[in-house]
């Protein structure tokens, strides 16, 4: 993926001045500051550094707004934003945490796990298990139709082996045949520890016992996949472009961070969708396409709720329900394809939206140039 | 010389510490045998004709229970020196047994019989754990049902020995153990003939000089099943024993939560170390007056109210030896099952034969479950129900020599009955009535010696609920109140004393908070919200579900009967609208007709609320937040708690605290409705009503005795500071 850069644009990455990597799970083989560690292994000039970062989901996407903040800021002339994640090999959640297992941390923040979160938020807003189930038929179809007419071919990047042999070149995690009969044979998945052992739902209705009860509706089939992926972004000054003579793409119009209550935790896409568009001084009809992260289905189904926008303005290319979620990488890969697609369309403007672990959001708004 | 435990030397070299602490009829640990027990470690450890030493107990009652709590409620909260003052009181247990266990000498523990509590975390300190085999010997940490959690090192020391899951899993639960769970679970070291603990225990002193080093003490020691914030077994287990914890506290009791801090922490630690942490958690959860005042109403009052702290002093004993039970319905019965399991003889009557058979088949029933359970043999069984007589003729009742009546709730029927039984036995024997509501003066004129005449409410279901509420009429004399707590002791039960009122104490304070929940349900609250705010709050179930439970139609014919009796005088509430609409406009009962403010699936599936209470009870637009429905919850309960003791029901706020939580499953963690105002304050509690009156009505109006109270800064308890003086 870093190769890719200087390849596609000539530069030399001696001008790079920093290579921030989103990565969640940064032990094991992702740890050690992965983000120098790539650098050095791409072949890139020692001189480039490289700092890995964790804002959980919506890692990949921070990187680039930090990278642009650098950029902005006169730090860096060129930075790169981009994340990095190989479930297959680091299992979520393998880095621990106080947040969950130190007791005094626990009981204090009321912690519980993102899909019982998830299934609050259905629960809480009204989505039901065929609500969710139908938003998840619709993202497969959306992300074949996106495959087929080769929407992603400018941002793939095919994996080689050591004899340079193609091992990847599209996501493997599709199920295009997805229908409502084939995800209603699948059983929920955070019914048991919610509801059992250890029994989190209790920790849940303190915070919200306005709701009798949590209705268990996401499973894997309605929740994004748990998959491999990295991605990166260049983001320079008029400057370096001028020097390069690079074309930029897009522009950042605003990018932020915000906190949201985190034990329903993944209703903070709609608080900094509002910041972002008051910063930018914009409103949700100054939005041509909006993309976020489908981590579980009533995330997106809320979002589009509180919101008040239509579906056919959302994740049109389908999302991680499809195509999975490489958590440290997924920001990146969405500002890509919100990028790409508004190319496609002729379309200008495009917001960027994740929701985060713990409760935060991170959101960006771009606009062709 | 020490006053609590003997010492001697034998001519092997091994000491011998009998604990024999005086005027107490088991072991506690207090402030003297603390100085004690270090005193004559310091002896072993120093006298170097000492090779080993034991310890002992010098009761038959058995080993020891745990810390003296009865002193400790006078210790309690943080008192001198600040939280560092009170840290190092509750640390010198732990300072001691510490220095027991790095003495260099061998100490072995010699269990016999109960050792619980802290006596069960000396035994853990010793390097050896002997214990005499009875099946009855209770071993193991019971501090977390108090509300607290062992702060002697059993925290520390139990999950090094049995490893972190199984430690939480019976400390949590304060699950006891008999000595063949104790070896399985290596806690126990050797389970000797019963007896011959003391000379096991010497023996292995003797044979083993050397053994004076704990495990956890010896380099390189793990464990069992791994420890550490980078253990996945370990983490696991505090992931899950969170929720657990909340499941049971709703998160309100402080000692759980800490239990598993301290663990979590001091597992990462040596011992040294682990034990000062273990310490400051337990410190924490003493200041806090949550501590204070669930072990004053839990275990101190419930013990004393137990053991007669309201019975006539100079009453001769009068146990009952023969009960004529009249009426043999589902209290009835009950009634008969736990006296004829107390030993007593019962005559169970009822109109007809068939009825009365139906109660001692009820009494067969709750028997073989016991015996299904393993928890008793056929024989006793049969030897039980052989104590029950069904019966239809009042001639039958003849020599028994106390009476209870739990036939319909009508005065009319109650006199006749009440004087057909004084014809046989004659006005000299005590006569009870089971009535839930009845005032007991105006049934005790159906007797002719109204001093013989009393109530005595039980709860249903008779066989679990482990409180009786003993009711005097304006004449109720000292014969039938020393009569009734004899009885309640035979059965061992629990007693509150109360005086007459519509509804005594528990049925009328409890009744509030149904009727609250209800009127909420008018205004058009979210029942959802209710309801989990209710249990939240730490009541047992939502004030909904007991309503249905009840049945709905229950408190339609109270409330009707009140209506008919009060006339004009009654004012209504929003609350009987609702109850009206749902038995008579909706038919919607209860749970017996499997619709009421919930709907019970044919299926068996979960019960859920019905949906079409929003319809019926449209949803206001400005919802309360939680905070303002549990503050209502609350103080409706103790405001009618409050004017229970203004008119004198209650005369003591420990039967107002006991009667609550065992009677109707008030919030335990608060110790109960008085010493939850005292700990408010009682001027913040008056202020708080005054708020609640301005925005729901006179229903909370705060009583003149609050407002007295506030004034003069006193409360229902007298101060601690004041009782340590």
């Amino acid at each position: 993926m870093l190769q890719a850069v200087p390849r596609r644009t000539g530069i030399d990455t001696a001008d790079i001045d920093d290579v921030i990597l989103g990565c969640v799970t940064p032990v094991a083989e992702q740890g050690a500051d992965i983000a120098r560690v790539a650098v050095i292994n791409a072949g890139y000039d020692e001189l480039v550094p490289g700092v890995q970062i964790n804002r959980f989901c919506a890692s990949g996407l921070e990187a680039v707004n930090m990278a642009a903040a650098k950029v902005v800021s006169g730090e860096a002339q060129f930075a790169i934003g981009g994340g990095v994640e190989c479930m297959s090999r680091v299992p979520m959640a393998s880095d621990g945490g106080a947040w969950a297992s130190d007791p005094r941390v626990a009981y204090d923040t009321y912690f519980v796990p993102q899909g019982i979160s998830a299934d609050l938020i259905a629960t809480k807003f009204g989505f039901s298990r065929e609500d969710c189930d139908a938003y998840a038929v619709e993202s497969q179809k959306r992300a074949k139709q996106a495959w087929d007419e080769g929407r992603f071919a400018k941002s793939i990047l095919p994996i080689r082996d050591v004899i340079g042999e193609v091992v990847l070149d599209h996501d493997e995690h599709m199920r295009p045949g997805t229908d409502m009969q084939s995800l209603g044979a699948l059983k929920p998945s955070f019914e048991a520890m919610g509801e059992q052992m250890p029994g989190f739902d209790t920790i849940a209705l303190l915070r919200y016992p306005e709701v009798e009860k949590i209705n268990h509706v996401h499973h894997g089939g309605n929740s994004s996949g748990i998959v491999d992926g990295a991605a990166a972004v260049l983001v320079g000054s008029k400057a370096m472009g001028e020097k390069y003579g690079l074309k930029p793409r897009a522009r950042i119009r605003a990018a932020a961070s915000i906190g949201s209550e985190p034990t329903i935790m993944l209703t903070g896409p709609e608080s900094i969708a509002r910041k972002l568009l008051d910063r930018a001084g914009m409103s949700t009809s100054d939005i041509d396409l909006w993309e976020l992260n489908e981590a579980f289905a009533s995330v997106v189904l809320r979002y589009m709720q509180a919101l008040n926008l239509d579906h056919k303005h959302v994740n049109v290319c389908g999302g991680a329900i499809a195509m999975g979620h490489p958590l440290g990488a997924t920001g990146a890969m969405v500002l890509g394809t919100a990028l790409d697609e508004l190319e496609r369309t002729g379309k200008g403007t495009a917001l960027i939206n994740l929701c985060v672990g713990a409760g935060m959001g991170t959101g960006t708004i771009i606009e062709r140039i | 010389m020490t006053n609590t435990i003997r010492y001697d030397v034998d001519g092997d070299g091994i000491a011998t510490l009998t604990i024999d602490v005086p005027e107490q009829s088991m072991n506690v640990i207090g402030a003297e045998f603390l100085a004690d027990l270090d005193t004559l470690v310091e002896r072993v450890t120093s006298d170097e004709a000492v090779k080993g030493a034991v310890i002992a107990s010098g009761k038959a009652s058995g080993f020891m229970g745990g810390m003296d709590l009865k002193a400790m409620e006078t210790m309690l909260l943080t008192g001198e020196g600040g939280m560092a003052g009170l840290f190092t009181r509750v640390f010198e247990l732990n300072r001691v047994l510490r220095r027991l266990e790095t003495c260099g000498k061998p100490f072995a523990c010699a269990i016999e019989g109960i050792c619980v509590g802290g006596g069960f975390e000396i035994a853990l300190a010793c390097h050896r754990r002997i214990v005499g085999d009875n099946p009855k010997t209770q071993l193991g940490l019971p501090e977390c049902m108090l509300g607290l959690f062992p702060g002697g090192g059993g925290s520390q020391r139990m999950p090094r020995i049995t490893g972190v899951q199984t430690a939480l899993m019976y400390i949590l639960q304060g699950k006891l153990f008999p000595p063949s769970e104790g070896t399985a679970l290596k806690l126990i070291d050797e389970v000797v003939p019963a007896g011959t603990a003391l000379d096991a225990a010497k023996a292995w002193a003797k044979a083993n000089p050397s053994a004076a080093t704990q495990p956890w003490d010896v380099k390189g020691f793990k464990v069992p099943g791994g420890a550490g914030a980078m253990n996945p077994n370990f983490v696991q287990t505090f992931v899950g024993a969170v929720p657990m914890t909340v499941k049971q506290t709703q998160h309100n009791i402080n000692g759980p939560i800490a239990l598993l801090s301290a663990v979590y922490e001091g597992l990462q630690l040596p011992m040294d170390r682990a034990i000062r942490v273990e310490s400051k958690y337990f410190a924490r959860v003493l200041a806090d007056p949550q501590a204070r005042n669930m072990v004053r109403t839990l275990f101190v009052n419930k013990q004393a109210a137990e053991r007669g702290a309201r019975r006539p002093k100079d009453a001769a004993p009068s146990p009952t030896k023969k009960l004529a039970m009249l009426g043999a319905g589902m209290m009835g019965a009950g009634i008969a099952t736990v006296s004829a399991q107390a030993g007593m003889e019962v005559m169970l009557l009822d109109r007809d034969m068939a009825s009365a058979e139906k109660g001692k088949a009820h009494a067969q029933g709750e028997l073989e479950k016991r015996v299904a359970k393993g928890k008793m043999t056929p024989e006793k069984m049969m030897e039980i129900l052989g104590r029950i007589t069904p019966c239809t003729d009042v001639a039958d009742l003849k020599g028994c020599d106390f009476v209870i009546e739990a036939v319909f709730e009508d005065p009319g029927i109650k006199a006749e009955i009440t004087q057909r039984v004084e014809a046989v036995l004659g006005a000299d024997t005590i006569f009870g009535s089971n009535t839930s509501t009845l005032p007991i003066t105006g049934l005790a004129k159906a007797w002719s010696k109204p001093e013989n005449f009393i109530g005595i409410h039980f709860f249903s279901p008779v066989e679990k609920m482990p409180l009786v509420e003993i009711i005097l009429g304006e004449k109720t004399g000292p014969q039938a109140i020393a009569k009734a707590l004899d009885f309640v002791a035979q059965i061992r039960k629990t007693p509150i004393v109360v005086n007459d009122s519509r509804g005594f104490y528990t049925s009328r304070c409890f009744s509030t908070y149904v009727s609250e929940g209800t009127q909420m349900v008018a205004e058009g609250v979210n029942p959802a919200l209710i309801e989990n705010v209710g249990k939240q709050l730490g009541m047992p179930v939502g004030p909904l579900a007991v309503s249905d439970e009840v049945s709905i139609e229950l408190g339609h014919k109270i409330l009707s009967a009140t209506k008919k009796e009060l006339g004009d005088a009654y004012k209504g509430t929003l609350a009987d609208d609702v109850i009206e609409k749902m038995v008579v406009g909706l038919g919607r009962l209860g749970r017996k007709n499997g619709k009421g403010y919930y709907d019970y699936p044919a299926d068996k599936s979960p019960k859920h609320l019905w949906p079409g209470l929003a319809e019926h009870f449209p949803r206001a637009a400005h919802q309360p937040t939680p905070a303002e429905v549990r503050e209502r919850l609350l103080y409706r309960q103790l405001i009618e708690c409050a004017r229970c003791y203004e008119e004198g029901v209650l005369s003591a706020p420990e039967d107002g605290d006991i009667g609550a939580i065992f009677g109707w499953g008030f919030a335990p963690y608060t110790g109960g409705p008085f010493s939850h105002m005292d700990t408010v304050g009682i001027a913040k509690v008056v202020e708080t009503l005054d708020k609640l009156t301005q925005l729901h009505g006179d229903r909370f109006t705060p009583t003149s005795q609050l407002r007295a109270m506030a004034a003069k800064g006193e409360g229902f308890y007298p101060s601690v500071a004041k009782a340590a003086a």
